[in-house]
């Protein structure tokens, strides 16, 4: 396979975790609710689908698993947030240590344990295409993320949910003083959110690197945080930073087996720091940003 | 007949406030009933717990003789009453028919067919695919309006609908309301503004601290008399200012220009005025149409490139580069319209906040307050502007909207500036306390002050104004003399249909 092939087909893979995360915050942030704590129920997630899907040897089990574990931590988090009107910043802070904490917790008996990754599903006549094929040839969760990711473009520009979605971001008050009922709106988001980092951590540690190692998750949490405000709250450029960043990781492993003389530390931060800049240049137009802000984020709200 | 909707014994507290306490109120179908007081009165409570969005502690609602029970603004559409509320409940990202989408069953394109329908019907045209965050003030309303109408409802609320309104979208909301009601609607009409009660309702409803104090025909009585029930006491003296000798050039704006980047802003062009010491000079105009940002280029809180600094000239040298501090010191003094947040700090004392803009006045000495003079130059503000609180020791947060604003224009009119800008001087505040504010300003204006007052309020400028510009749409239309122009003639700039 040559190294463009390898990089095509690694791509989608690589950029999963990531999209999989930024997808259930960006239903959370455009609910007008902060949620900081990805990155530990990513880890949480991670932890508890390796430990099931070790113990139980159905993959599946440990996706619900896992969702089910993103859900809880996500409530305790909406408890402090929604129901305590806590500082939405600090709160997702706290549970984002929380989730990593409990996430070594259980992975602890399994270090250095590893399953067995899923077989793919290579879509046919596509995947045996020209340089192009491997694309084709991914495991059923990416082609679900992918898909996912159209669904919910739609549902929040086309749909009647979308539109409630955005409101309560937009104007709690207003939304409220016409009848919807703000909070229950954004509980229902933030344990959306939550299973799909659940999820999201699951994919890394069963599909991705099938090996359990504590601290896998590696920021990618964070990524997906910067992903949704740097891609303007849009579904699109969500896709694109999670693409660009999953390709940029496959660029250093390369380089460094390549033996480029560079240290692998800076190889390493390079998909970070080309992703946020790039995502930077995308939201600098400060006339679409704000078009896009969903104004209310952050912001506690009672009633 | 049953009356359509009534209220027996209402009552409702928030913390320590009763905002309403044992409201009786009727109100029958095809009439318009105007509920009329002073801010605070429990107006807009009152409507809320009609509407659904609270829930009274006591007393019984009955629609069309069934007691009725609204924990949700669902519950009250569903019983067929609408509300038009006076911060308007829009969401600015979303077209005019997103909007309705939200709470009226319907296709896309079947909606857009009503609103042109209902539209035409009633004169509220609008594109429904318009985005919310480009229309104005008053597309904004019928948009609401619509919102309302579009489901059908036998009773329709409006909070301080003419608030917000240039005199001739006035007029016109008048005629969509009397359209309505010939249908066989009922309206609730809530305003503090006499003359419109007077001309458009049938029965009105007078509150005062949250209690009923007079039911009556509007149209039987004067405005002095609704006046006095609604302030419950007879109404203080305008005072109008007399023509003086007016001092040297003391602002200047010319051939000024901003273009604000901010999508939900307005960008200013060619803007040109003067004020000369001893004359207030009023600019009129419906809030939205560049009042903050000139208030801001004005103020320093924006600045210009130095390569313009000329477009804005402060007693005579140009300043357009200096920051908001510097022109201060060149003896310029400014009350924001938000009086919580930028008039003052509202966690801070009244005395800490004196020092934000009177440190010059000797309150610091060697980079450390002087606790004492502080203190005592904020007792004698309180004294000198009859601000009712406790003493300097209390938050500003803790001060009612009139208190808080004397006690600003009293520490900027303690500064003695040469110029003096005030935007919204009396938004939100009660009648008594309006009308002093408006006193001191002229009295000010005697002693040779130079005076900008930004306001929505028309009757406002043309009471304590000596000229008049109107902002719209970011453009200013020429010097108008208040003695010899008109409310009709200063409408029309308002909606930029003048030539």
């Amino acid at each position: 396979m040559t190294i463009l092939a390898f990089i095509l087909a690694g791509t989608l893979a690589a950029a999963t975790p990531m999209l999989l995360a930024a997808l259930g915050e960006l239903i959370v942030e455009r609910s007008g609710v902060l949620n900081l704590g990805i990155e530990g129920m990513m880890a949480l997630g991670a932890a508890i689908g390796f430990v099931v899907t070790y113990h139980t040897h159905n993959p599946y089990l440990g996706f619900a698993a896992a969702a089910l574990g993103g859900i809880i931590l996500s409530l305790v988090f909406a408890i402090l947030a929604l129901a305590l009107t806590a500082n939405q910043v600090a709160a997702g802070l706290a549970i984002g240590v929380l989730g990593q904490g409990v996430s070594s917790l259980l992975g602890k008996p399994l270090e250095s344990q590893t399953l067995n990754a899923p077989d793919k599903l290579p879509i046919p006549g596509l995947a045996d295409l020209p340089l192009i094929g491997p694309v084709f040839d991914q495991d059923v969760v990416v082609y679900l993320t992918l898909i996912l990711a159209v669904v919910l473009w739609a549902v929040l520009n086309h749909s009647k949910l979308g539109l409630i979605i955005r409101a309560v971001g937009e104007s709690p008050g207003a939304a409220r003083a016409i009848g919807f009922p703000v909070v229950r709106i954004r509980l229902g988001a933030i344990a959306f959110g939550g299973a799909l980092a659940g999820m999201a951590g699951a994919y890394a540690s069963t599909i991705y690197t099938p090996l359990w190692a504590d601290g896998m998750i590696a920021g990618r949490g964070w990524i997906a945080v910067a992903l949704v405000v740097f891609g303007t709250w849009q579904a699109g450029r969500i896709v694109f930073g999670a693409l660009l960043f999953g390709a940029l990781s496959l660029g250093g492993l390369i380089g460094q087996a390549a033996g480029v003389a560079l240290p692998s530390q800076v190889l390493a931060s390079v998909p970070y720091v080309v992703t946020i800049f790039m995502l930077a240049v995308i939201s600098s137009n400060r006339r679409r940003m704000r078009l896009n802000t969903v104004a209310s984020l952050g912001q506690s709200f009672s009633g | 007949m049953t009356p359509l909707l009534q209220l027996k014994g209402i009552s409702k507290r928030y913390g320590g406030v009763q905002a309403n306490s044992g409201i009786d109120l009727r109100v029958d179908a095809g009439s318009i009933h105007a509920i009329l007081g002073e801010n605070g009165a429990g107006k807009s409570t009152l409507m809320k717990l009609i509407y659904g969005v609270e829930v009274p502690d006591d007393g019984q609602i009955i629609w069309k003789g069934q007691p009725a029970h609204l924990s949700n603004p669902s519950d009250a559409r569903r019983l067929g009453i609408g509300m038009v509320f006076q911060h308007f409940s829009l969401f600015e990202t979303l077209t005019v028919v997103q909007n309705m989408a939200l709470i009226v069953p319907g296709s896309k394109a079947a909606l857009s067919a009503r609103i042109r329908d209902l539209g035409a019907r009633f004169g509220l045209t609008i594109d429904p695919r318009a985005v919310v965050h480009s229309l104005s003030v008053g597309e904004r309303q019928r948009v609401e309006i619509l919102r309302c109408l579009l489901l059908n409802p036998e009773l329709l609320i409006l909070d301080e609908p003419t608030s917000v309104l240039p005199p001739p979208s006035v007029a016109l909301l008048f005629d969509t309301l009397r359209a309505l009601k010939a249908k066989g609607m009922a309206i609730l009409f809530i305003s503090h503004k006499l003359e419109e009660i007077r001309d458009l309702c049938d029965t009105a409803t007078i509150l005062r601290q949250g209690k009923v104090t007079a039911r009556l025909a509007p149209r039987e009585r004067s405005a002095r008399e609704l006046a006095t029930l609604m302030i419950g006491r007879p109404m203080p003296p305008a005072v109008h200012p007399t023509p003086q000798g007016l001092g040297e050039q003391r602002l200047e704006l010319a051939r000024l220009d901003y273009l604000n980047d901010d999508p939900f802003g307005v960008s200013l062009s060619d803007i040109g005025l003067s004020v000369r010491g001893g004359e207030i000079l009023g600019i009129a105009g419906v809030s939205g149409n560049g009042q903050q940002e000139l208030a801001a280029l004005i103020s320093g809180e924006l600045t210009l490139p130095g390569s313009h600094r000329d477009c804005v000239r402060l007693m005579g040298l140009p300043v357009g580069d200096l920051g908001a501090a510097e022109r201060r010191l060149r003896s310029f003094a400014f009350v924001p319209e938000d009086r919580l947040g930028r008039g003052a700090v509202p966690d801070m004392s009244l005395s800490d906040n004196a020092l934000l803009t009177a440190h010059s006045r000797g309150l610091v000495r060697n980079g450390f307050i002087r606790r004492q003079t502080e203190r005592s130059f904020t007792a004698d503000c309180i004294a000198r502007f009859d601000v009712r609180t406790p003493g300097p020791h209390a938050e500003a947060g803790s001060l009612s909207g009139g208190n808080l604003q004397k006690f600003i224009m009293g520490r900027e009119m303690m500064l003695d500036p040469a110029v003096l800008l005030v935007a919204q001087p009396t938004w939100g505040v009660d009648i008594g306390a309006a009308t002093e504010i408006r006193q001191r300003l002229v009295a000010m204006r005697n002693k040779g002050a130079a005076i900008i007052v930004i306001s929505e309020e028309i009757e406002e400028l043309f009471e304590i104004c000596d000229r008049l510009h109107v902002l719209h749409k970011g453009r200013l239309s020429p010097s108008l003399d208040v003695a010899r122009t008109t409310v009709d003639e200063v409408g029309t700039w308002m909606i930029g249909a003048a030539a």
